[in-house]
This record gives structure tokens, sequence and C-alpha cells, in this order.
């Protein structure tokens, strides 16, 4: 009814409020990520100290980056780290999403129970843990002392050994309950005819395992597996906080190695240059993610 | 297998029994494995409970009693005066910073969820792409030029400043979620408001606020959770002691920066930097799972 001007300018004003609307968060977004994006790329070329004269060095810090001890050792590190703690995440999450799966009364309750450590900052749990790991006043030494266990108390943590196993003692418990969920919602979107009919045809448990419940969620496990590995690759709260990176060096992983370049040393183009490494692993990873998630459609 | 034949069958109907009293022996023994896996995961947080409410003394002992012998808050007092300025101001830190973070997401989320919901506007789809792709870019490592802009705006050392970063952290999943709900609110329902000429921004006040509620609170969840727990980009933007968020002050105090190592404090601020979050958690359960099923498995 109304002339097309009017109606143009109406729909005119209809894309600018639009883009009004998401204008502030295009900016957070632009400048928080975008630029520190750009930026870390621009810095991994430079010498770059917190003050002072920052100097272009082109490939230089890339050139460190080969005869760096401890930076090989990270690497190594986080590697190892990641490929120990992310079997008894997934077996546990998966042990736990399994005994939680069916309604019955009161299951709620152990769900949530089962996931609580989740809601925990992972370096006030990593606080929590590195007390009871302690061999003087830690309950772990206080408890395997009494029941005669051990001959004498256990330094957990000041063993390079030891020190992996509790740390990722302390991050199962930290972290299953994600897991758990995520598997959790996989089994469930599982029809039970399914299982009937199997077990109609005689299957027993692990000729269901096999055949129905890994092949139906294997999108679910992708995930699970995807987002533990990239949390894996990240690691630093529980290293700084449980073993400051010791004993003897051997539990800095590439994140803790990339903040004390940065934050220590500041030597901030140097670490800039170990994030693009860092950077390109995780966007392999992601990549994987979203391609695994893909597939459904 | 028709049901009513085998009953009548007696040889069958023990069959049956039998089978049922194996399916209760197997119901019986998964509560019992549930039971010692949640005594098992509760440990921790129950042992550092017991031992926060120890005497100090008997919560340094060497070997750790099991049982405080005497139950004492004063592990929590002595917290009120730790270090340079006491626990109250770091409790009051971390809630600021979360307070602004919570409250910067909601806005900008919903306004961005609204405008790539109901909009259409030139490289709508390219901004859209963009900002999720984000996702794929772990804070961790862009740490190092962030530091270096808040240092060059003087915003280092601030609530204000970490909490910035946290919303950034938190605004690819809050977009995307709250995109989502108002994907799921029908379009009759602005339709009419539109035509009685109300302003787009009075639409989403008025109407639509009530409707993506649930998305919104579920954004209010995570943000809080998230800036409450962090630590890494807490422990860089922070260097003066007075502005150290709970988990960094905390850490102080295991480091033994103020002295030997207070364990019994240590445990009463453990209690009280994981009571929010709990709190939080278990209150709003549902919107906090919605948002790890929306964030984690649809996107």
């Amino acid at each position: 009814m109304s002339s097309a001007i009017l109606n143009l300018s109406w729909e005119q004003r209809r894309k600018l409020t639009g883009l009004l609307f998401v204008t502030p968060t295009v900016a957070f977004v632009m400048v928080f990520f975008i630029v520190p994006l750009i930026m870390t790329v621009y810095m991994s070329f430079h010498d770059w100290p917190l003050f002072g004269e920052r100097a272009f060095t082109g490939l230089e810090n890339y050139q460190e980056l080969s005869n760096d001890r401890q930076y090989r050792k990270s690497l190594d590190f986080t590697f190892r780290y990641t490929v120990l703690v992310t079997p008894p995440i997934f077996i546990l999450g998966f042990i736990l999403a399994s005994l939680v799966r069916r309604n019955i009364p009161y299951i709620g309750i152990f769900r949530t129970i089962f996931f609580l450590p989740v809601v925990i900052g992972l370096g006030v749990s990593s606080l929590l843990w590195v007390w009871m790991l302690d061999d003087r006043i830690g309950v772990f030494n206080k408890i395997l002392l009494d029941f005669n266990l051990v001959p004498k108390a256990q330094l957990f943590l000041g063993r390079p050994n030891t020190a992996m196993n509790v740390v990722i003692l302390s991050v199962v418990w930290k972290t299953v309950g994600f897991t758990m969920i995520l598997l959790l919602a996989g089994l469930q979107a599982i029809p039970d005819e399914l299982y009937e009919s199997a077990e109609v045809d005689g299957a027993g448990y692990f000729r269901k395992l096999v055949y129905i419940t890994l092949p139906l969620m294997r999108r679910f496990i992708a995930l699970a597996l995807i987002l533990s590995v990239i949390g894996s690759v990240l690691s630093f709260d529980q290293f700084y906080i449980m073993t400051r990176g010791g004993p003897r060096n051997s539990t800095i992983s590439i994140v803790y190695w990339i903040f004390n370049n940065s934050f220590t040393y500041f030597k901030m183009g140097y670490g800039a240059a170990m994030s693009i490494v860092l950077l390109g692993i995780l966007v392999a990873l992601t990549g994987a993610q979203l391609y695994v998630l893909r597939e459904k459609e | 297998m028709a049901a009513p034949s085998l009953q009548a069958d007696p040889n069958a109907a023990s069959q049956q029994h039998i089978r049922r009293m194996r399916r209760r022996a197997l119901l019986a023994l998964r509560y019992v494995i549930l039971i010692a896996l949640a005594l098992l995961f509760l440990f921790p947080i129950l042992w550092s409970f017991i031992n926060s409410i120890k005497l100090p003394a008997e919560a340094l002992a060497v070997p750790p009693t099991y049982l405080p012998s005497e139950i004492s808050l004063q592990n929590y007092e002595e917290l009120t005066t730790y270090g340079k300025i006491g626990i109250a101001q770091h409790v009051y830190n971390s809630a600021i910073v979360a307070l602004i973070t919570v409250a910067g997401s909601i806005v900008l989320s919903t306004l961005g969820g609204y405008g790539f919901a109901r909009f259409d506007f030139p490289l709508k789809n390219v901004l859209f792409i963009l900002v999720l792709s984000t996702l794929m870019i772990p804070f961790q490592s862009i740490l190092i030029p962030l530091f270096v802009m808040i240092v060059q705006v003087d915003l280092h050392d601030t609530l204000f400043g970490l909490a910035l970063v946290y919303i950034t952290f938190q605004l690819p999943f809050g977009i995307f979620l709250m995109r989502n709900s108002f994907l799921a609110v029908p379009h009759e329902i602005e339709e009419s408001a539109l035509l009685d000429g109300c302003s787009s921004l009075s639409i989403l006040y008025r109407l639509m606020l009530r409707l993506v509620l649930p998305g919104i609170v579920t954004v209010a969840i995570y943000a809080f959770i998230n800036s409450w727990n962090e630590f890494l980009a807490a422990l860089i933007f922070m260097s003066d002691q007075d502005n150290f968020t709970l988990p960094v002050f905390l850490t102080t105090i295991r480091y033994g920066i103020w002295g030997d190592v207070n364990w019994g404090a240590l445990q009463a601020g453990v209690i009280v930097t994981i009571i929010p979050s709990l709190g939080i958690f278990l209150a709003l359960q549902r919107y906090y799972m919605d948002g790890l099923m929306g964030g984690a498995v649809k996107n």
C-alpha cells in the first residue's frame, strides 16, 4: 500500500538496525580476537621485550625453536601427557555413562555428583590435590601408611613418573564428568529396540558393544576424544600449581613454556612464535572436530 | 513368545521368576557401584571441607588426623586477615570481574544473537562465520598480544581489563546460543508489534527477552563459572596482589609467599572459592546442561 520508495527505506532501515545490533559483538571479536591473532604473527617476527626497543628479526625466533631443548622437551612432554591422560578419561567416562544411562530412581543425584568436579576450576582442584598428595600432611600417604601399603611416605610429585601419574589422577577426577555427559547423550540417542532385537538374536554384552553401541555413537566418541585432547594440549594450571614444572623441569607443558618465555623472561616475540606453532596444532584438531560433526548432515 | 501363553506354563513362570531375581540383583549391584564411586568423587571436596573446620594447628598435623578433634572456624577467620589484605578483597575482586563478565556477555550476546537471527544485512554470513571461527582459536595462543594491548591502554592490573578479556572468551559461545534461542521464537510474535510501529529495540526489550530467558540464563551461568574459575589470564594480567582473583590468591598461599604454607587456611579458601560455582551449578543445572549440549554437540 505504501509507495515503493517508502518500502525500500523501511528495508534499508531494517538492514541498518541489524547491522547496529551486531556491531558491538563484531567489534569485540575484531579487537580481542582478530587483531591479537594478526599481532601474534607480527610479533613472532620480532625481538619483543616488555620494555625497550623492539627489532625486526625475521625468522630468527622460529630458528631459535629448533635449538631450544626445553621447547622440544615441552612438546614431547605435552604429547606424552595427552596420550596418557586421554584413555583413562575416556574409559572411565564411558563406564560412568553406562552406569548412569538408565533412568533408575535417584540416578540424577549420581549424574550430578560425577559431574560436580567439572564446575570447580582446574586451578582450585589442583590446589586441593597438591595438598592431598603431600608427603607429610597429605591424606593419600596417611591412608597408604595406615593400611601398610607403602613402607614410608611417598613423594608423589617429587619423581617424574609418579608426578605424571598423580597429575593424571587429579585431572581425570576433575574432567571425567564432562566426557561422561557427552557419551551419555550418545548412549541415550541409541533406540532400545536395537538392543532388544540383538538380544533376541542371542547377542551378549560385548557383541552389542562392538556392533551397536560403539558404531552408533562414534560422533559422540570422536567429539569427547577431541575435546579431551584439546584440553590436554592446552594444559597449564595443573603443572604450574602441582609440580611447578618439576622435578628437574620434567613437567613443563607447552603453554607453560610459552608462559615462562613471555611473562617471566619477557621474550614475547619468541613466545609469539611458539604460540603460532600451538595454534597450528589446535586448528588442525578443531578442524578434525568440525569434520566429525559435519558428517551428520 | 506371547506373555499370556508363557504364564500358563509353570516351568516358564519359574524361569521368569529367576530372571526377575537376577535383574534385581544386578540393579542392587549397580547401586553399590554407583554409591562407591560417588563417595570417591565426593571425597576430595569433603576432605577439604573437613580440614577447613579443624583447628589451625590440627590442620597442619603430621601425619594428618581423619576427623577434627574439635570443630572450629578459625581457619576461615585467619583468611580474613591473610596475606596483604585478607580474603574479602579477593572475593570482591573475583565477584566484580564475574559480574562485569556476566553483564557484558549477556548484553553483547543478546544484541548480537538477535541481530544475526532476525535481520538481513550486508556481510551477515561473513560476520557470523567470523564470530564463530574464533571458537577455533584457544585464548592461550593469543594471550601475549592481548597482554601487550591491555598494557597499552593502561587496563592491565585492573578488574575491568580482565573482565573485558573474559567477555571476549564468552562471546562466540554466547552469540551462537542466543542466535539459536531467537531462531526458536516464531516470527508471528513480533510481526504484529512491528506493524504497530514498535521499534526493534523495544520489541527486543518488551517481547523477546522473556522468550529467550533460558538462553540468557545459560549464557550467564557459563560467564560466571568460567570467569570465577579462570586462572592463567588472571595470573598474567594482574601483577598487584591487591587485584588478585581468588584462584591466583590461593596459589600465593600454596607457594608460601606469606611465610609457611598454611594448609588449613588454604582449604578454607578452596571451600570459599568452590561454593559459589557449585551453588550456581546445582541451582541452575538444567540450563548448564542445555548449554553444554547446545555448545558442544550441536554446533
